[in-house]
């Protein structure tokens, strides 16, 4: 089972777990990834996140869809936020269940890794002093 | 023909708007869309890629446009 979402409200993590509860899985794994305050040596005020949201969802379903080939996964929810997200907030959430925790651990990974290199999602840092698209130049 | 052209983060950015109608040649190419918008705009070449997304999936510079598409450009992407 698979629950894959991109919203502008905020994120549950609470949700995702009891989502992938299943009798069988003894591993319930999750990555959430927040608001980090600062780049380098310089203060985040906040951040937004732009979707191109048809596309995106199809490759969020491209990553579950290998990961549940590549591990048994008996249920994975797979949560990103668009929007403006302030110092501390939640932009992404992977919980996934499986028999045992080790390919729960490398699911995990895999998933997030894999998100940063093809999912068609943007960030834009706003620091006090200005703003800049993450990983646009080199 | 006349195709429309989705732009997301730093490349709307660079076009000002969110999406753009351009004039291109019948059966032009994803890599002839990538060359006459880096010769337009200069920002794009600065970029540390551009890919071309047609009708929602990556597409790769021989891929042919056809008039209805629906194209998007893909800068570095940065979620998560």
């Amino acid at each position: 089972m698979q629950d894959i979402k991109i919203t502008d409200l905020p994120l549950n993590p609470q949700a995702c777990l009891d989502f992938v509860k299943d009798d069988a899985s003894g591993a319930s794994n999750s990555f959430v990834g927040r608001v980090r305050n600062h780049t380098n040596s310089k203060t985040v005020v906040r951040l937004e996140f732009e979707a191109y949201e048809k596309m995106a969802i199809k490759e969020m379903k491209k990553i579950v869809d290998t990961a549940m080939k590549k591990w048994p996964i008996s249920k994975i929810a797979f949560h990103h936020r668009t929007g403006n997200l302030s110092v501390g907030e939640i932009a992404v959430i992977i919980c996934l269940s499986t028999p045992h925790r080790k390919e729960g651990f490398e699911a995990c990974q895999y998933c997030i890794d894999t998100l940063k290199e093809t999912v068609p999602i943007w960030k834009k840092e706003i620091f006090e002093d200005g703003e800049v698209w993450v990983s646009a130049t080199p | 023909m006349k195709v429309k052209i989705l732009a997301f983060g730093i490349s709307k950015d660079i076009l000002g708007t969110s999406a753009i109608n351009l004039e291109l040649d019948q059966h032009a190419t994803v890599g002839q869309l990538k060359a006459k918008l880096c010769a337009e705009h200069k920002e794009f070449q600065k970029l540390s890629s551009l890919m071309i997304a047609v009708n929602s999936e990556y597409a790769s510079t021989d891929t042919i446009l056809n008039e209805n598409d629906e194209i998007a450009l893909i800068p570095p992407v940065s979620g998560g």
